[in-house]
């Protein structure tokens, strides 16, 4: 198999009492969506703000690109080429979508901005991503959840990363909104992107991540490929309902059996 | 076009058109007038709705006398609105101002009257007394994390204090009549040639701006305004301004501070939307998490904008005295702080930051000057003039959230 883009190993962060995550590694591929998943407190947000330098780990390895790298702070994060997109999304209102995107690394001309650049930049990013957005020039506040979204995952790719991290894209938004953000996703992807997806939405989970990896009270519990698993496997490991070592050995069986089990896929179906 | 038979019906004026059509770049620039460019115009509206009020009831509000005495008297006021204009833009408030204005008068007053500190000097002297103020103050609400209205509640009574034992004993002193000081304040008049040309090279220069603009913008195949509307802006431009200099020169002219004040505003509304700086002003009054999420340091622009207000607090309270030709205790005090938020606030800045028009402080300070010197011309006691002026600034700030609902419910 080939180099992860970003290979965590034994990563463990403590806070006070807390142990917050525990040797937990994780894999993401150039070109693959990964979807980490896991119960309220699993320890999801804590291993984005390791990777992203926000609080990095007490003890563990970063490998970034082949090289052991340590993440202190969220620039040096991006300096290396890991985007975060939070699930606030940090998009100031009163500006409009050229200038979110160009936020804190303006162009200049001279002693001031150049406008012109930048929104043909924006443009063209946008387009590049086939993101509807009406006017870059309209300011953030008139936009939708999903166009919203959509310009803070734009925003990410202005730094030219290898890995994008998204914390919860689709919560909160609508059916069609959700599907634009998953078209996105899959852009992404398309892009040669690691792609980490943080959510809880079975179906978004299932409709773009290549694998399934689950954390349970800052552990690991369990990486699925998406299609050789069901929704009530992922809900086991997320829940601990089963063993690790058995959902394991029921992937591993349907690996086997390459997947051509219609009962299987119905019940999966039927899910969430 | 993609039918060849179809001819253009009027050939587009220059190859920049050609990059996006007519239509479109129509659509983009009604898009940009719906989402607020535009602005300004209640104001303006409600400026001349004042102007004709006044002269309906005292013809003597339009000449020319009375004119130049209003750009006289709002230059501190315009001054003071700017800096005003950028706490609030991150959404702050600076209630230290009116006594800033004051101890730099009082300061002024003494190194060049008490102390013989050359004029210059002396201004300079009373102008970085505010800087370091503001400075100290942004510092306490930055750093250490008091209300921006506490630090400045207590700089309110902190530098009026400071400003009556600056004073001494004396409580007011006099500027020498015939002082470079007062000179500069009182007589100092653009020359009629020069304010005429100034008045011509105005539009001109936005002219040629404009069309470069245009033409980089079609370049780089990005939505461009008609052709017209520069062109037009810059012909309205120059006859407006050739007729108020027309008219101010029936009198003495246009005011050497009336100029500064307007430079100062320019400059300031320059730097929120032109640079980065003013960028991050904007970013850090519209999402202060967001601003600092993408790498701004919002300490330093928090301490440098309330560095900024002060100094320009202390510029316009030396432009004041200067007026005046003296500083007392009651310099800086009563409405100087009200009016210079109201200034700002009618003309379209947002108490809740991120949010400012176009030359607000200037178009702030034209409403109150005009109203405060139209009261006058009727002699009518301040009791008239401060409800008047309060209705003014309640109206502006109903206009604006209107507008801004209507705004929200069309989905923009």
């Amino acid at each position: 198999m080939r180099e992860p883009i970003l290979a965590l190993r034994g990563v463990s962060k403590r806070f006070g009492a807390v142990q917050a995550l525990s040797e937990v590694d994780l894999d993401v591929y150039a070109g693959q969506v990964v979807a980490l998943v896991g119960d309220n407190g699993a320890g999801k947000s804590t291993l984005v703000k390791a990777i992203c330098g926000v609080s990095p780990p007490d003890t563990g390895t970063v490998t970034f690109a082949g090289r052991e790298v340590r993440v202190e702070t969220p620039h040096a994060a991006q300096e290396l080429g890991i985007a975060t997109v939070f699930q606030d999304l940090a998009l100031c209102d009163n500006l409009d979508v050229v200038n979110n995107l160009f936020l804190g690394r303006e162009l200049r001309r001279g002693a001031a901005l150049d406008e012109v650049e930048m929104e043909r930049r924006s443009g063209k990013l946008l387009r590049e991503l086939a993101a509807r957005i009406p006017s870059v020039r309209l300011p953030v506040a008139a936009l939708s959840g999903g166009q919203r979204q959509t310009v803070a995952i734009s925003r990410s790719l202005l730094g030219d990363p290898k890995v994008v991290l998204l914390d919860e894209p689709t919560a909160a938004l609508g059916v069609a909104q959700t599907a634009q953000v998953l078209n996105l996703i899959e852009r992404l992807r398309d892009r040669g992107l690691g792609v980490v997806l943080i959510s809880h939405n079975m179906v978004d989970v299932r409709a773009v991540a290549d694998r399934v990896a689950v954390l349970r009270l800052g552990r690991n519990n369990g990486e699925f490929r998406t299609h050789d698993v069901t929704n009530e496997q992922i809900i086991a490991a997320i829940t601990g309902a089963t063993q690790n070592v058995v959902s394991e050995r029921v992937a591993r069986l349907r690996e086997q059996s390459a997947g051509d089990d219609p009962l299987a896929a119905g019940s999966a179906e039927g899910g969430v | 076009m993609s039918d060849p038979l179809a001819e253009p019906a009027v050939p587009p004026p220059t190859p920049a058109t050609e990059l996006s059509s007519p239509k479109e770049a129509v659509g983009g620039w009604l898009q940009t007038l719906r989402t607020g460019d535009i602005g300004s115009l209640p104001i303006i509206v409600g400026l001349i709705l004042i102007v004709i009020v006044f002269q309906s009831l005292n013809p003597t509000f339009l000449n020319a006398f009375n004119l130049v005495n209003l750009c006289l008297q709002i230059a501190a006021l315009g001054i003071m609105a700017t800096g005003i204009t950028l706490v609030l833009m991150l959404g702050e408030i600076d209630l230290s101002i009116g006594s800033v204005s004051g101890l730099a008068a009082a300061v002024l007053l003494v190194t060049h009257v008490n102390d013989g500190f050359a004029p210059l000097v002396a201004v300079l002297i009373a102008v970085l007394v505010g800087t370091l103020v503001g400075t100290v103050q942004g510092s306490i609400f930055a750093k250490i994390g008091v209300p921006s209205f506490i630090v400045t509640l207590a700089g309110l009574l902190i530098w009026q204090g400071v400003q009556l034992r600056v004073l001494g004993e004396q409580g007011t002193i006099n500027l020498p009549p015939a002082g470079t000081l007062v000179r500069w304040a009182q007589f100092s008049f653009v020359p009629r040639w020069l304010a005429i040309t100034l008045a011509a090279l105005i539009p001109v220069l936005y002219l040629l701006f404009s069309l470069l603009t245009r033409r980089r913008r079609a370049a780089a195949e990005l939505p461009v305004m008609p052709l017209w509307l520069p062109i037009a802006v810059a012909v309205i431009l120059f006859v407006l301004l050739q007729l108020i200099v027309a008219k101010l020169y029936l009198d003495r002219g246009v005011p050497w501070t009336f100029v500064f004040m307007v430079l100062v505003v320019v400059f300031f509304d320059w730097l929120l939307r032109r640079t980065a700086y003013g960028r991050k002003i904007f970013a850090v009054g519209g999402n202060i998490e967001a601003a600092r999420r993408a790498g701004i340091n919002v300490d330093w622009i928090r301490i440098s904008v309330f560095a900024l207000c002060s100094t320009l607090a202390a510029v316009s309270g030396v432009v004041a005295a200067m007026r005046l030709g003296f500083a007392n205790q009651q310099s800086g005090s009563g409405e100087t702080l009200i009016n210079a938020i109201a200034a700002a606030v009618i003309g379209g800045t947002s108490l809740f930051g991120g949010r400012t028009r176009r030359y607000a402080p200037l178009l702030g300070a034209l409403v109150i000057g005009a109203i405060a010197n139209g009261l006058e011309l009727l002699s009518l006691s301040s009791d008239v003039r401060l409800i008047v002026t309060g209705t003014v600034l309640l109206a502006a700030v109903v206009i604006d959230a209107l507008v801004q609902r209507s705004r929200t419910s069309h989905g923009r």
